[in-house]
């Protein structure tokens, strides 16, 4: 009971923390000339953090529709082998599965993954999913609805996108070909900026996960991240 | 922002979910495939970080928003909460431009 509580406070936890960040991301919308329908519509149906802030930084910069949704759905991607392993946990009725797709992110299923049993995973895989779900929208909406009120440059809620981002990455640049991989990514993009159109620099930093191809290559279960 | 870029990314979004989840899940995928798309979120947060803090338009420029993602990069490093990491970086770069 102890450690259903340990697994309901830390969700909580993640999940004010990514209430903040939804403000951030409702303001963030609605400068870059959204509404606030098309900021709530795409937290709800969207729903996965980097790659919503990725499309409207990119659009907002006057970046290209093919630009945007590239790079956001190259983010997007890896939700696809979070599921792989999340598969094995979550188990039972097609329309579960379709529901427990949609909470598949990096909180939902990292917290999973830190816990000891399948019955403490799945806890903890519904748990953040629901916390961050609600918490994330509730944001969105905070932030739309006062955005208009408020100079994002005096708030410093420009660097609000970057230092969440910073957040998101460091766990993934704790290991070697992870840091290569962010280090050729930075390198391209910074590179790019001046000489290509908005966007692009980003899709172009993807070529970095070729850092993934040296080694074994036998077919994985899925168990793997 | 357009309707287009909020409709199609919920697709792909989605897409991508169902695809690991629910049509692939239980099935063996090739080891190389498994290690390049883990390293996405490496490869795109560092452009994105970088970029975010560096570029204006299609120039790179260092102003006070280089501040306050280096102490929100610290913060990152020592394993701060998101939320903590979050306010650093705004509120040095808020304060940074409000005494310059």
């Amino acid at each position: 009971m102890t450690e259903r509580r340990a697994v309901l406070l830390a969700a909580t936890t993640l999940g004010i923390a990514v209430g903040v960040f939804g403000i951030a991301f409702g303001v963030g919308v609605v400068s870059a000339g959204g509404t606030v329908l098309q900021a709530v519509v795409m937290s709800l149906l969207v729903f996965t953090g980097a790659s919503q802030f990725s499309a409207v930084s990119v659009a907002a910069t006057g970046g290209s529709l093919a630009a945007a949704l590239g790079g956001a759905l190259l983010l997007a991607a890896r939700n696809a082998v979070y599921g792989l392993s999340m598969s094995r946990v979550i188990t039972g009725r097609l329309l579960t599965r379709l529901a427990a797709a949609h909470l598949t992110i990096d909180e939902s299923t990292a917290m999973a993954l830190a816990q000891p049993d399948r019955d403490r995973q799945r806890t903890a895989f519904w748990t953040t999913g629901v916390a961050v779900l609600v918490c994330w929208n509730l944001g969105t909406l905070i932030g739309a609805l006062v955005g208009t009120a408020v100079d994002p440059l005096t708030w410093g809620l420009d660097a609000a996108f970057p230092a969440g981002f910073v957040a998101m990455v460091a766990p993934h640049l704790r290991h070697r070909r992870g840091l290569l991989a962010g280090a050729l990514g930075g390198a391209v993009c910074l590179a790019l900026v001046p000489y290509t159109p908005v966007g692009v620099p980003i899709l172009a930093a993807s070529a970095a996960i070729l850092f993934g191809l040296p080694g074994p290559n036998p077919s994985l279960d899925g168990e793997e991240k | 922002m357009s309707w287009t870029l909020v409709l199609a990314l919920a697709a792909g979004a989605y897409g991508f979910k169902v695809l690991g989840f629910v049509v692939l899940g239980g099935r063996r995928i090739p080891a190389r495939l498994v290690r390049c798309l883990a390293l996405v979120p490496a490869a795109l947060l560092s452009a994105l970080v970088l970029h975010d803090t560096f570029a204006l338009d299609r120039t790179l420029v260092v102003d006070e928003r280089a501040a306050g993602i280096a102490v929100a990069a610290v913060a990152a490093w020592r394993r701060a909460s998101l939320i903590v990491v979050i306010v650093l970086g705004a509120a040095v770069t808020a304060l940074l431009r409000r005494f310059s």
